[in-house]
């Protein structure tokens, strides 16, 4: 068969076009490299030998060497190591909250956009209301409140010990991050339910939960995509923002923010503890983007690329 | 109104009260004397006759009284605003006078040399973190090259023009770095799309010179959603402000917030938080208002 070599499936024709948008496609090895590095940093820490809450005052501010490949902080500990540790915690932040913003975005959307009428005017008008708030400023006072006097005692454990602070942190930012995703969801939902397909799904008596789920959402995927890519980057940025200012993740769990709040004491003499975990959450969140607009072209079967 | 209520219950539920914090200020005190002290302040009542009593004193102008300022929040106010309008100023006009041109530079020149390098630029400046660039804007001109303040709003004791802007500078920099990146982008999409519309193929068909079609016919129809654009990006630059507002040591509305939210300066955070949700609305509106106006396709 010689015309199957040349007929590619939508998926096929996406993925090459993907591989096209060569920054996009940098920006993905960055971001595997990266997520393998950290996720391989306790194997890392035990070849080397050494630990990366070790203290050790004998040796401060250590340039770079060959042992401490970014030099050591004010306690002496090594740099690199706290980096991957901390980029753990931001990049594991940043994927489940946008996770969860991702469900409860998609849930509330397609409802919206499946039913319509009232149920749609209502949730539609509760996302707007959220959507305009000033998200900064509500960030931090959500931020101070005391977890314990909100949750449930059922839940109480999670207002303890020392992930306490990444767990307020990440429902913070959920709580703001699902509505462009809702809004997108439930524009694509409002076009698609009135597609041939979906009328004929509903004629042969299809349960809604399963025009949902396998009639619609799957033909929704590909916006939903390029916006979770994108509100990846956008919550490592908040979360860098809130714990830079001491209201996100506290020590001693170690994030790309809260190591800044520690540099910038040392700015004047050890400059480049500021400037390593900086680096780390630009790069992060230029390839993040990077990505998002090479998915967007990608999914975009309208889009010829012209190099 | 439904956003003051919650407010008002978020504050409720920080971590201590503002006696607590006077109980750890002086170990001298009486049991009898916080009970007392409570009793005062209203603060043994629930938290919902707090709001209600809250509520009614605010409606009479009266914004309440902030315990670490020891001033009336009216007071405190004002030229934390006037101080905050002026970075938000500052930082629009600039990302405008350099996004705009950029954006349009880059859209009339597509897939140039320069237009790959802005837009991998203007990546770069959405996903900088402003308060990282502060930082290292501090570093770089007040530190190694001291040429620039590192923060606050004027030297004291000299009043000129130009000392302000010095002051302003940095911290205008490294707000406009995101917007600039944002508005670039939209500007030139925004152009993209125009020169693809029939009416400009229309415009060429008639023999008029390229210059013509780009500036007439295209650059105005193009710079429609630009102003809605702008309208919208209102509450990010004060978003943006209140982190660059804490490292610069800027006395803005951003700074006062978040140092009443630290301190439990209850009537202040309150205070500020609404003002903030309120210019947020009122940017939506203008957003809203200002689109009829320079489109008159959607005046219906």
């Amino acid at each position: 068969m010689t015309t199957q070599n040349t007929v590619l499936s939508p998926g096929q024709m996406a993925w090459k076009r993907f591989r096209n948008h060569t920054l996009a496609w940098y920006s993905l090895m960055f971001l595997l490299t990266l997520t393998l590095l950290v996720i391989a940093a306790p194997f890392l820490l035990e070849a080397l030998g050494y630990d990366h809450t070790a203290i050790n005052l004998a040796n401060r501010f250590s340039p770079s060497t060959l042992k401490h490949g970014f030099g050591t902080d004010e306690l002496g500990r090594d740099v690199l190591l706290r980096i991957l540790y901390g980029g753990r915690i931001s990049l594991f932040v940043a994927f489940v909250s946008a996770m969860f913003a991702f469900i409860i975005g998609t849930t509330i959307g397609a409802v919206a956009g499946y039913f319509g009428g009232i149920i749609d005017s209502i949730l539609m008008r509760f996302t707007d209301s959220v959507l305009t708030l000033p998200i900064l400023p509500l960030m931090i006072l959500l931020a101070a409140i005391d977890l314990a006097k909100v949750l449930p005692s059922g839940l109480a454990f999670l207002a303890q010990g020392n992930y306490a602070s990444m767990i307020k942190l990440m429902l913070i930012v959920v709580f703001f991050g699902w509505m462009t995703v809702a809004r997108l969801v439930r524009a694509e939902f409002l076009s698609l339910r009135e597609r041939d397909f979906t009328q004929a799904a509903r004629a042969l008596g299809v349960s809604h939960f399963k025009i949902i789920f396998r009639h619609i959402l799957p033909n929704a995927v590909a916006p939903i995509i390029v916006s979770i890519t994108l509100s990846i980057g956008s919550i490592i940025l908040y979360e860098a923002a809130l714990s830079f200012l001491g209201l996100g993740i506290h020590p001693p769990l170690p994030s790309w923010g809260n190591m800044l709040t520690n540099a910038q004491d040392y700015i004047r003499n050890a400059t480049m503890l500021s400037v390593y975990p900086g680096v780390f959450i630009l790069l992060t969140v230029v390839a993040i983007n990077f990505i998002g607009d090479g998915l967007r072209d990608a999914f975009d079967p309208k889009f010829v690329h012209k190099k | 109104m439904v956003l003051s209520v919650a407010v008002y219950y978020a504050l409720g539920l920080m971590p201590g009260d503002p006696i607590d914090l006077l109980i750890t200020a002086n170990p001298k005190i009486k049991i009898e004397d916080i009970a007392r002290l409570k009793k005062i302040y209203g603060l043994d009542q629930p938290i919902h006759v707090q709001y209600v009593r809250w509520l009614k004193r605010v409606t009479t102008g009266d914004l309440g009284f902030s315990r670490v300022y020891k001033r009336p929040t009216t007071e405190l106010l004002g030229p934390r605003l006037k101080n905050t309008f002026k970075l938000m100023l500052g930082a629009m006009l600039l990302s405008l006078l350099i996004a705009v041109p950029l954006g349009i530079y880059t859209a009339f020149h597509q897939y140039s040399k320069f237009d790959y390098t802005m837009s991998i630029l203007a990546f770069i400046g959405i996903s900088i973190p402003s308060f990282w660039l502060g930082l290292m804007l501090i570093t770089l001109f007040s530190e190694k090259f001291p040429i620039l303040p590192a923060g606050g709003m004027q030297t004291i004791g000299v009043h000129t023009l130009w000392d302000q802007l010095k002051y302003l500078i940095l911290p205008v920099c490294s707000i406009s770095a995101q917007q600039i990146g944002f508005w670039m982008r939209y500007m030139r999409s925004s152009i993209l799309e125009v020169i693809g519309q029939d009416y400009i193929r229309t415009a060429r068909a008639k023999g008029l010179d390229e210059d013509t079609v780009l500036f007439k016919h295209a650059l105005r129809n193009a710079l429609i959603p630009m102003v809605t654009i702008l309208a919208l990006s209102l509450p990010g630059i004060v978003s943006g402000a209140v982190i660059t507002e804490t490292i610069f040591a800027w006395p803005g509305m951003g700074r006062l917030l978040f140092e009443s939210v630290m301190r439990t300066d209850y009537y202040v955070a309150m205070i500020c938080m609404l003002f903030l949700a309120a210019l947020t609305l009122i940017s939506n509106f203008i957003a809203d208002l200002m689109y009829a106006v320079v489109d008159p396709r959607i005046r219906s």
